[in-house]
């Protein structure tokens, strides 16, 4: 196993017009690591890890993912995209294709499986999130968190090495988020390298190898978890988090 | 009485009472002072008549006109359909040369008048292809072949072939354009995450196009295609003005030649509504069904 991070992050910026959502933003994360972004609305969460699969393109310093410099537009982009899955907050799922075409259509036209290989891996997957009986049914017809299960394994299919999570079970009933952070704790478990944006502490605990806390487009502590939940570095996290350990 | 006549209040009664009194000073005028000759009993003839010498039943210059009509109209809907979304896609493109290619065609077909756009299509473009292809000599070809039959039943009579063409391009290219902005929209109502989601697994711009957008894209767009399907019938009239021999193009022949100013017009323009209020119905019954 090489030492040389998957995701080497070098003061990075992004700016929205005159708005800097990110500013100096420098991060490492290792193959088999666990990163916990977490942070206040507008902190610039979802811009840093959209940055690490290209649908951001970061403005200042260097970032460099899988042992490729992303820039404005490296060709190289999409080769990255499949080795880096992404789960969006709002689950995305293509609403005109079944469960299993969700999940076939990245194999079969990016990857360039055959049909019967791509459905074999759509299967593996779809019984790792443990919804293998829905597979013809369409996204709509599915709870939410079995909608946001379906697009964790639609990003698995690609067998990437890296998965990064905005938020996932933010619009999720709360009844359904157990199901889904079942899901994400086995995947840690079989040891993927997992940048997670989210508000669950009790799942960051379980698994975060490390805590980063943002605020204003800035990174403003990095702690192991034990360290950053019994005694934060800053006063802004200690803040945070008394804030949302409240609820 | 028939209950609709008690839901009628005063304002209604001098509505009616008004219309059927321009009616009435219409047909007087006509009656009187024009001394109009009305001649409906001859129309029928115009639309199908029967030979006695060859004993069959054959299309006269009207329902000649209306299957020119409905050839034309659905060859240049299917020409408007893909050059439209073609437009329609390409107005959202990322490329500015291409956006601004798009946004250029647009703009010109909405700012000139139609029929000003039908003669500069005709002229600047349709002729110049039917003359560079030598579709005339090719067209007249064919209709003395033996094969001549099958060509009439899809593009009428051969000799006219060339005009046919230039009907449905001329037709077709301007219809395009509104096709596009149909297309257009829907492509931008597709929210922004299905992009990301795309891109995410690493497609390129043209699969997520392909497989991601334009199809959820295109089942939006049917019904006001089907609209836009019924404005393209309708806008079919003007190309009588390039001579294509559709429906107008054919009354005018009619009047010409008859005198029948007033049957031959509303005969034409009952063909025309009862084709188009026919397809809306039917498409409304259709978006109802699912
Ligand atoms: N495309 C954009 N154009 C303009 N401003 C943007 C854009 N995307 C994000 N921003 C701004 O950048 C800032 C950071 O946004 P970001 O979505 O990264 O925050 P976040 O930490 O993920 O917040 P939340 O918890 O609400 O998701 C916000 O103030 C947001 O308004
Ligand atoms: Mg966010």
């Amino acid at each position: 196993m090489t030492q040389t991070p998957v995701i080497v992050a070098d003061a990075i910026g992004k700016s929205f017009g005159d708005f800097a959502a990110l500013t100096d933003v420098s991060l490492s994360v290792h193959q088999s690591e666990r990163v916990v972004v977490c942070g206040p609305s507008g902190s610039g969460k979802s811009t840093l890890i959209r940055c690490f699969n290209g649908l951001e393109n970061h403005d200042a310093g260097t970032l460099t993912v899988d042992g490729v410099a992303l820039s404005q537009d490296a060709p190289e982009i999409r080769q990255l995209r499949q080795d880096v899955g992404m789960v969006f907050q709002q689950f995305n799922l293509f609403p005109h294709l079944t469960v299993l075409e969700n999940l076939m259509i990245g194999p079969l036209k990016v990857r360039k499986l055959d049909r019967a290989a791509a459905e074999a891996t759509a299967r593996k997957y779809l019984e790792r999130v443990r919804i293998p009986e829905q597979a013809d049914k369409r996204p709509a017809q599915l709870s939410g968190g079995q909608q946001q299960r379906v697009a964790i394994a639609r990003a698995l299919c690609m067998e990437p090495r890296v998965m990064l999570f905005d938020e996932p079970t933010s619009a999720l009933d709360p009844e359904m988020i157990g199901e889904v952070l079942d899901v994400m704790v086995e995947l840690a478990q079989t040891g993927m390298t997992m940048v997670v944006v989210t508000h669950e502490m009790g799942f960051a605990r379980k698994v975060a190898d490390r805590m980063v806390f943002m605020e204003a487009g800035r990174i403003v502590e990095i702690s192991p978890p034990d360290t950053f939940f019994t005694a934060p570095q800053t006063d802004r996290a200690r803040v945070f988090l008394d804030q949302i350990l409240e609820h | 009485m028939p209950s609709f006549l008690k839901h009628l209040r005063w304002a209604d009664w001098l509505i009616l009472t008004v219309l059927v009194g321009a009616a009435a000073y219409v047909g007087m005028r006509l009656e009187g002072t024009l001394n109009y000759e009305w001649r409906w009993h001859l129309i029928p003839d115009y639309i199908l008549r029967y030979r006695e010498d060859r004993q069959e039943w054959f299309a006269n210059l009207l329902l000649q006109g209306l299957f020119a009509t409905l050839r034309i109209c659905i060859y240049a809907g299917i020409l408007a359909a893909i050059f439209g979304t073609i437009l329609g896609v390409a107005r959202c493109a990322r490329n500015l040369t291409v956006r601004m290619l798009a946004r250029t065609y647009l703009e010109l077909l909405r700012n000139i008048p139609p029929v000003v756009i039908i003669f500069i299509f005709f002229f600047f473009l349709s002729q110049q292809l039917i003359d560079a292809l030598n579709m005339n000599a090719w067209a007249r070809g064919i209709a003395r072949s033996d094969s001549a039959g099958v060509w009439e039943f899809f593009f009428g009579d051969m000799r006219r072939f060339p005009s046919l063409i230039s009907g449905v391009l001329v037709l077709g290219l301007f219809q395009a354009a509104f096709v596009g902005e149909i297309v257009r929209a829907g492509i931008q109502s597709i929210p922004r995450g299905q992009r990301e989601a795309a891109r995410a697994i690493g497609m390129s711009g043209f699969q997520e196009m392909r497989y991601i957008i334009m199809p959820q894209a295109l089942s939006k767009v049917v019904p006001p295609m089907a609209n836009q399907f019924i404005s393209l019938i309708k806008d079919s009239s003007i190309i009588s003005l390039i001579s294509v021999q559709e429906l107008t193009y054919k009354t005018v022949e009619l009047v010409a030649s008859t005198r029948m100013i007033f049957e031959a017009w509303i005969t034409t323009a009952a063909f025309y509504f009862v084709l188009c209020f026919g397809l809306s119905l039917l498409f409304r019954r259709l978006e109802n069904r699912d």
